[in-house]
């Protein structure tokens, strides 16, 4: 009997907060690889804007172009920014056009296993592109060992892994060697899929992760935060100023912070390669994509109050969960782009 | 089998008798027109998922033709797809499952219903459902875990050294491939091959093992000629439901076949499968003609499946016909 009261009361309970939480619902959908920072920042921002809930739902960052562009959702999320006949898809549907904002900074690393090879490895530009084209065969190529002095390389064949899942991670990557690599650019080119010239396919980091642990001699990239978190060593790569650069939230911000000068109004902006002497050569923003237009002024007032405090509170927690945060030239910009939303 | 359908066909038109009402108030008309519609559900829902596959592909049937069945290039970058190293992977890594599945699962099934002793037949029995219903991720992990190192380090030395001058075991071997992705998928259907089969096997009337047994055959004898013979029907179906669940599986062949579009000879070269390459790419499909290429996979994949069956079934029916004849 208790336990059914008991049980009652929690139902009643539930019932009262289901009711009483009437905040006006914004749905979001896309990008998988920002989505723990997020959740945590739409939780946050509901606890003291009880008003408004934001729902967002990771399913990848092409579904969420689609889904944004289609207008099943009110924003979309995306690592890759919209390229312009998407961007001609969305001002066609809708009449008006859709803004790019930044929030946080992510980074591709580059993971390995080489049979006797406990040191750090460095890479350059040339042996990635060769290894990923499937020019440089061997750990002991000049190309690599050139790189790195002292380290004995075998002379074992490279196994390379790439993500066989559509990624974002695959997209930073692709474009990074896009910009280092003209028979790169020429033959493969950027995107969340390619046509990889060699190589296995995992799903997922951890399907690259447990590739790469599993095979002698391969290598293969994978997010910086999911390296962090998992403790999994990669490797530094050398950046356009010379110097080799290994990942962290530091030498991210600073490849955003090389970017920051020259960022176009819309920041669609890749920052591979981005010049700045401690700068990682392998960062990428993630973009949030809001309409420019809302019908509903309800939801364009909590997206633009959600931004704001995106960039201003929302910031300070960021590298709690790995992420790099933006520089503050970017914030600054981002301000005042706050205002074209209507 | 074939004896029970038969006598449930003959039931039908009996009804024929009586009016439409006076069979309406007495519950038999009811109920058959409630089965009636939960039958025509099934066919509706066949029916409905391959308009909308077909609706769905229409642009890459109108850019590529015949030729996305027979080219190679997957380029989502170039919005070039073909779908021959696809459907190459999944018929192999089906081959292969259903070469070890299915004497290792008729034979365990034999002796489950015919040699083992009753309770050793329940007891097992039990373990077997219970690898029927494992989430096909955990076999995923464990082809991750346990079968690709071992292919790596045990089985490709073994099968390369001896036989390395044959195609299908040539080549280097990074553990993940087709035979890993065939010996997972076989690990995921014997125990289909199995339940099914050893049920059709109990099936079998005594009378028939009784009479081989009269005429002075050995257990083994009789086992083997006559019943084996008579549930033949039931254990090619227990293979076909197999080879179905092979041909769609997705997680656990993502997991350990190597996600590369491309075809090779060898056996421990690494592929991709239909249902894989769809779940992989999906969601992050952001253009029309690559989104609409992966949905007349699916269409391809459905097409793969009708086929096989369809083959099955024409199998089924010429060999019973042999088999009526040695027993009448």
């Amino acid at each position: 009997m208790k336990r059914i009261a008991g049980l009652a009361i929690g139902v009643l309970a539930l019932c009262a907060i289901v009711l009483a939480d009437n905040a006006l619902l914004i749905n979001g959908a896309g990008a998988t690889f920002p989505y723990p920072i997020y959740s945590k920042w739409f939780d946050v921002y509901h606890t003291k804007n009880p008003n408004f809930q934001f729902n967002y739902q990771s399913v990848g960052s092409g579904a969420g172009i689609k889904q944004v562009t289609e207008g099943t959702v009110d924003f979309g999320a995306t690592d890759g920014p919209m390229n312009d006949d998407q961007l001609k898809a969305y001002q066609d549907k809708h009449g008006s056009g859709i803004l790019h904002f930044p929030t946080v900074l992510g980074a591709a690393v580059p993971t390995y296993n080489v049979e006797g090879v406990n040191a750090p490895l460095n890479f350059t530009a040339d042996a990635l592109a060769g290894i990923f084209l499937g020019k440089i065969t061997k750990w002991n190529d000049p190309a690599i060992a050139g790189a790195n002095k002292g380290v004995s390389l075998p002379a074992a064949d490279i196994v390379v892994v790439h993500r066989s899942d559509g990624s974002g991670t695959s997209y930073i990557w692709t474009d990074y060697l896009s910009k280092v690599s003209d028979e790169w650019k020429g033959k493969v080119s950027k995107g969340t899929s390619v046509n990889w010239p060699v190589g296995l396919g995992g799903k997922g980091n951890e399907g690259v992760t447990g590739l790469v642990k599993q095979t002698p001699n391969s290598i293969g990239y994978v997010e910086l935060i999911y390296a962090v978190q998992n403790n999994i060593a990669y490797g530094s790569v050398k950046n356009s100023s010379g110097n080799f650069v290994k990942a962290d939230l530091a030498s991210v911000t600073a490849a955003a912070a090389g970017a920051a000068k020259e960022m176009p109004e819309d920041f669609r902006v890749s920052i591979t390669n981005a010049a700045g002497k401690t700068a990682y050569p392998i960062s990428s923003f993630t973009w949030l994509l809001i309409p420019q237009k809302f019908q509903d002024a309800g939801k364009r007032d909590a997206i633009k109050g959600f931004l704001k405090w995106m960039l201003s509170d929302g910031q300070g927690s960021v590298e709690a969960l790995s992420y790099a945060k933006l520089p503050k030239e970017v914030v600054e910009k981002e301000k005042k782009a706050i205002n074209n939303i209507q | 089998m074939a004896t029970n359908t038969t006598a449930l066909k003959g039931a039908g038109p009996v009804t024929g008798s009586r009016s439409f009402f006076a069979r309406l108030s007495d519950g038999d008309e009811i109920a058959r027109l409630v089965t009636l519609v939960f039958a025509t559900t099934v066919v509706l829902i066949t029916a409905a998922l391959v308009w909308e596959l077909w609706v769905n592909s229409s642009l890459p049937r109108q850019k590529f033709g015949f030729s996305f069945f027979v080219t190679s290039v997957w380029d989502p970058i170039m919005d070039q797809y073909g779908a021959l190293p696809f459907v190459y992977g999944t018929m192999v890594t089906s081959a292969v499952a259903l070469f070890f599945a299915v004497p290792l699962g008729i034979g365990a099934a034999i002796f489950l219903a015919e040699l083992a002793p009753p309770r050793v037949s329940d007891a097992l029995q039990f373990f077997i459902d219970l690898l029927a219903a494992v989430p096909s991720v955990i076999y995923g992990l464990l082809g991750v875990f346990i079968v690709v190192p071992v292919m790596r380090t045990v089985i490709y030395p073994a099968l390369n050294k001896p036989f390395g001058y044959l195609p299908i075991f040539k080549g280097p071997s990074y553990g993940v491939g087709f035979m890993t992705a065939g010996i997972v998928l076989a690990i995921m259907v014997i125990p289909y091959i199995i339940s099914v089969s050893r049920e059709v096997l109990l099936s079998v009337p005594r009378d028939q093992r009784e009479a081989a047994l009269a005429l002075g055959s050995t257990r083994w004898e009789s086992t083997w000629k006559v019943v084996v013979p008579f549930a033949k029907t039931g254990i090619m179906g227990s293979i076909f439901l197999a080879l179905a669940r092979a041909l769609g599986e997705t997680m656990a062949v993502t997991m350990v076949i190597g996600n590369t579009p491309k075809i090779a000879a060898s056996l421990f070269a690494p592929g991709y499968s239909i249902a894989a390459v769809i779940a992989n790419e999906f969601t992050e499909a952001t253009g029309d003609l690559y989104l609409q290429s992966l949905i007349a996979l699916g269409l391809v994949l459905f097409l793969l499946t009708f086929i096989l069956n369809g083959l099955a079934r024409l199998l089924i029916v010429l060999t019973t016909q042999k088999g009526s004849e040695v027993g009448g």
